[in-house]
C-alpha cells in the first residue's frame, strides 16, 4: 500500500506544480463561482429572477439568439415563471393560472409576436398575432441570414444552452461579464471581434451586451450588469431544464422509498440467513 | 449440479401443463431449488443487477422509441420534445441515458469479479466467452444509442468509430459504406443505427439466456474457487440468494436514482446538447466514459490500422483468456503473486480511462510524461498481463493452501468433527 500512497503523493505534487504553469499561459479563464437558487438537491428556480431574466432575453438576447425548442406556453407550465402570479386585486395573494393558454401574462407576451401561419383555404400564408401555444419565433429565417447579419458568426440557439456548456450557469454569467480585460499581447483581436478570456480562444463576435440600464426592471431592483447576468442565466437555466424542480421533488420521494426498501431488504436478508453459516 | 428435478406439480393444472410444456419446472429448477454455493459474497450479486439493468434499458427504450424521430432534421428536437412535452419523458430518458452508464458500471464489476475469482476457468470457458460476447454487444448498442440524440458528440463519435473500421484492409471500406448507407455519416446512418440499436438488446437478451444456461450446467463458481463437493456446500437459490441479490439490487438502484434525479448529465458530455453540425468539429472528441480505456489504447499507437487492431485485440484477447491462464488454482485468494498483478491490472485499466479522456499531448501528473506515453506504458501492461504474466505465473507461483471444500472454508475444521449428515 505504501507504493500506492507514494504514487498518490507524487500525483498531487505534480498537479500542484502544473496548475500555475497552465494559468500563466494566458489560456481560457475558469468561470467565476456564483451562488444560484437552483443549486443543490433542494434548489428551486427563483421565479422573480427567471421573469426578469426573460425580460433581458426578450429585450437584449432575442435580437440575435433563437429559442426554437420552447413555446410561449412553457412559461406558464408547472413550475414555470408565469404560472403563479401576484393577484392584482388582492394584495399579498397569488393566482395560479393552471391553463397556460388562458394566462393573461402569456397572452400579452404572445401578442408581441407576429406569426406566419397557413396555408389558409386559398393556399396563402398569412400573418396573425401570436398565441401562447406558438413556439418562440426565431430572429433570423435561417443560419445563412444569421451569419450575414453577425459578421459571419452564428449566434447559438438558447433552448438548451446551459446544458450545452461545461459548468453552464457559471460559464454564461462569466462570459456576459467577462469583457473589458486587457488583451494579452499574443492575442490579435480583429475588427468585429471582442476579447473575452472566458470564451474558448478568447475572441468572439458578440459585443458586450449588458450595459447599465439597457432593461427597465419593475420595482426596486436595479438593472446592473451583474444583476442582469444573474437573472438571464436563471432564465436560461430554467429554459434548458424546465423539469428540474419536478425531478428533484420526485427524486426525494424515490430516494426515501428506496432507502426504506433497502433497510427492509437488509433485515429480510439477515432473517433468511440467520441460521446459515456462510 | 443440474441434477434430477425436484419440482412436484401440486395442482391438476400444473400436472397437465408439466406434461406438455415443463416451463414451471424450468423456472423451479433454475431459480428456486437451484443449488448455489453458500459462500457467495456481494461481488456475486452483479449478475442479478445486470439482469435488472437490461430489463430497465429495454422497457425505457421501447417507450423512448415511441416518441423519437430517427431523422437528421428532427432527431435532436424530438429528444428535447421527450424531455419537455412527453409525460415523464424527462424521467424515462434520464433513466435510459444513465442506465447505460449503470449497466457498464455493473458489467465492469461483474468482469472484475470473474477475473479475480477465476470464473473463466474450466469448466466455465463457454460461460465466460458468452459473457465477452454480451459485453461486445453492449458496446455496440451503447455506441449506436449515443448517436441517436444527434448531438455533436453523437455525430463526431460516429464519424471517428466508423472511420476506424474503414482502416481495415480490403473489408474496411465496404463495411464502412454499409454502416454509413452512403459515403459519410448522414441520415441513412442514423436510420440504420436506430434500427440496430433496437435489435441489439434482444440479441443481448438471447445471449444472456445462453449465459445463464451455461452457468447452470457447472453451477456457480465461488470465492474459494473450490468446486461444489456435496449438498452441504450449497443452499437453494431461493430464498437465500433471491433475498441477497434483492438487497444488492435495491442498493444499486439507490446509486442509479441519485444520478437520474440529482446528477443526470454528469456522465454525459455537454457538447451533446449542441445539435450535430458536420461543418464544426468539437475541440475534443471523446467517447462515453465506459469506452475511454479502449480509446486510449487506440490512440497509443501511431499507426491507425495497428491502433484499431490493438483496440479490438484488447477485447479479443478475453476470448482466449481461459487458455492463457495456466494456473490450476481458480481463486486469486490463494494466488499470492497473481493477486497483486491483478490489482495493478485494474489500476492500469482505470489510468487508461483517464488517458482516454485527456489530450494525449498534455503533460500528466505521472512524472510530467505526456498522456500519450502514459497510455503506451499501461497499454503494454494490459497486454502483458494476459500474454506474459498469466501464462508464466501458472508455472512460477506457489499457491497458498486451499480448503478441502466450501463447507470447510465456511465452517472451519469443525466441519470434519461433526458427524456426516445423511446425503
Amino acid at each position: 500500500m505504501t507504493i500506492v500512497k507514494r504514487l498518490l503523493v507524487a500525483a498531487v505534487g505534480a498537479l500542484a506544480l502544473a496548475a500555475p504553469a497552465l494559468a500563466a499561459g494566458g489560456d481560457q479563464h475558469h468561470p467565476e463561482e456564483h451562488t444560484w437558487s437552483f443549486e443543490g438537491p433542494f434548489g428551486t428556480f427563483d421565479r422573480a429572477a427567471v421573469r426578469r431574466g426573460f425580460q433581458v432575453y426578450q429585450n437584449v438576447c432575442a435580437a440575435c439568439h433563437s429559442m426554437k425548442l420552447l413555446s410561449i406556453r412553457n412559461l406558464g407550465e408547472k413550475n414555470g415563471p408565469f404560472r403563479v402570479m401576484p393577484d392584482p386585486e388582492h394584495e399579498g395573494e397569488v393566482i395560479e393560472y393552471t391553463n397556460p393558454n388562458d394566462n393573461p401574462y402569456l397572452r400579452a407576451i404572445a401578442a408581441n409576436y407576429i406569426i406566419v401561419d397557413g396555408p389558409d383555404s386559398a393556399g396563402e400564408m398569412f400573418e396573425r398575432t401570436g398565441r401562447p401555444s406558438d413556439r418562440f419565433p426565431s430572429p433570423f429565417a435561417n443560419e445563412q441570414q444569421a451569419r450575414a447579419s453577425n459578421g459571419g458568426a452564428y449566434p447559438p440557439d438558447f433552448s438548451v444552452i446551459v446544458k450545452a456548456r461545461h459548468q453552464g450557469p457559471e460559464y454564461i454569467r462569466s462570459l456576459l461579464l467577462g469583457y473589458g480585460h486587457e488583451v494579452p499581447h499574443d492575442v490579435h483581436v480583429a475588427p468585429g471581434q471582442y476579447y473575452n478570456p472566458y470564451f474558448p480562444g478568447g475572441k468572439l463576435a458578440m459585443p458586450p451586451q449588458l450595459r447599465e440600464g439597457i432593461v427597465d426592471y419593475e420595482g426596486d431592483i436595479e438593472a446592473t450588469p451583474e444583476q442582469m447576468a444573474h437573472d438571464v442565466v436563471a432564465f436560461l437555466s430554467w429554459a434548458s431544464d424546465p423539469k428540474m424542480e419536478e425531478r428533484k421533488q420526485l427524486g426525494l420521494m424515490v430516494m426515501i422509498y428506496l432507502f426504506i426498501f433497502a433497510i427492509l431488504m437488509w433485515f429480510a436478508y439477515r432473517a433468511v440467513w440467520a441460521n446459515v453459516e456462510h | 449440479m443440474s441434477g434430477p428435478s425436484t419440482y412436484k406439480p401440486s395442482t391438476g393444472f400444473e400436472r397437465w401443463l408439466d406434461q406438455r410444456l415443463p416451463i414451471v419446472r424450468l423456472g423451479w429448477d433454475s431459480f428456486v431449488d437451484f443449488p448455489t454455493p453458500r459462500n457467495l459474497n456481494y461481488w456475486y450479486t452483479f449478475g442479478g443487477i445486470l439482469a435488472v439493468c437490461l430489463m430497465t434499458q429495454i422497457i425505457t427504450g421501447i417507450v423512448l422509441a415511441m416518441h423519437y424521430v430517427p431523422h437528421v432534421d428532427h432527431a435532436f428536437a424530438s429528444v428535447e420534445r421527450i424531455m419537455r412535452d412527453v409525460n415523464y419523458g424527462w424521467l424515462i430518458r434520464y433513466i435510459h441515458a444513465n442506465g447505460a452508464s449503470m449497466f457498464f458500471l455493473a458489467v465492469y464489476l461483474h468482469i472484475v469479479r470473474g477475473l479475480y475469482y477465476g470464473s473463466y476457468k474450466s469448466p466455465r470457458e463457454i460461460l465466460w466467452i458468452l459473457g465477452v460476447v454480451i459485453y461486445l454487444l453492449m458496446m455496440a448498442a451503447a455506441f449506436m444509442g449515443y448517436v441517436l440524440p444527434w448531438g455533436q458528440m453523437s455525430f463526431w463519435g460516429a464519424m471517428v468509430i466508423t472511420n476506424l473500421i474503414g482502416s481495415l484492409p480490403i473489408i474496411g471500406g465496404p463495411i464502412t459504406e454499409l454502416l454509413w448507407g452512403g459515403f459519410t455519416v448522414g441520415n441513412p446512418t442514423l436510420n440504420r443505427f436506430f434500427s440496430l440499436h433496437y435489435l441489439i438488446p434482444f440479441l443481448i437478451a438471447g445471449a444472456v439466456i445462453l449465459h445463464i444456461w451455461a452457468l447452470h450446467v457447472p453451477g456457480n463458481g465461488n470465492p474459494t474457487g473450490i468446486s461444489v463437493k456435496s449438498s452441504r456446500d450449497t443452499l437453494p437459490f431461493h430464498p437465500y440468494y433471491t433475498v441477497k441479490d434483492g438487497f444488492a439490487i435495491v442498493v444499486f438502484m439507490l446509486v442509479f436514482a441519485f444520478f437520474v434525479f440529482y446528477w443526470p448529465n454528469a456522465l454525459g458530455h455537454a457538447d451533446n446538447y449542441i445539435e450535430a453540425n458536420p461543418l464544426a468539429t468539437p475541440a475534443h472528441i471523446v467517447p462515453e466514459w465506459y469506452l475511454l480505456p479502449f480509446y486510449a489504447i487506440l490512440r497509443a499507437v501511431p499507426d491507425k490500422l495497428m491502433g484499431v487492431l490493438l483496440m479490438f485485440g484488447s477485447i479479443g484477447i478475453l476470448f482466449i483468456l481461459p487458455w492463457l491462464d495456466t494456473s490450476k488454482v481458480r481463486s486469486m485468494r490463494y494466488r499470492p503473486m497473481a493477486k497483486w498483478f491483478f490489482i495493478f491490472f485494474v489500476v492500469s485499466a482505470l489510468i487508461l480511462g483517464i488517458c482516454g479522456a485527456m489530450n494525449p499531448d498534455d503533460p500528466s501528473p505521472f512524472f510530467g510524461m505526456s498522456y500519450l506515453w502514459v497510455a503506451r506504458i499501461f497499454t503494454a501492461y494490459y497486454f502483458a498481463y494476459f500474454l506474459v504474466i498469466l501464462p508464466l505465473l501458472g508455472f512460477i507461483e506457489k499457491p497458498k493452501p486451499r480448503p478441502a471444500s466450501i463447507e470447510e472454508a465456511v465452517l472451519g475444521p469443525r466441519a470434519h468433527a461433526a458427524p456426516a449428515a445423511a446425503e
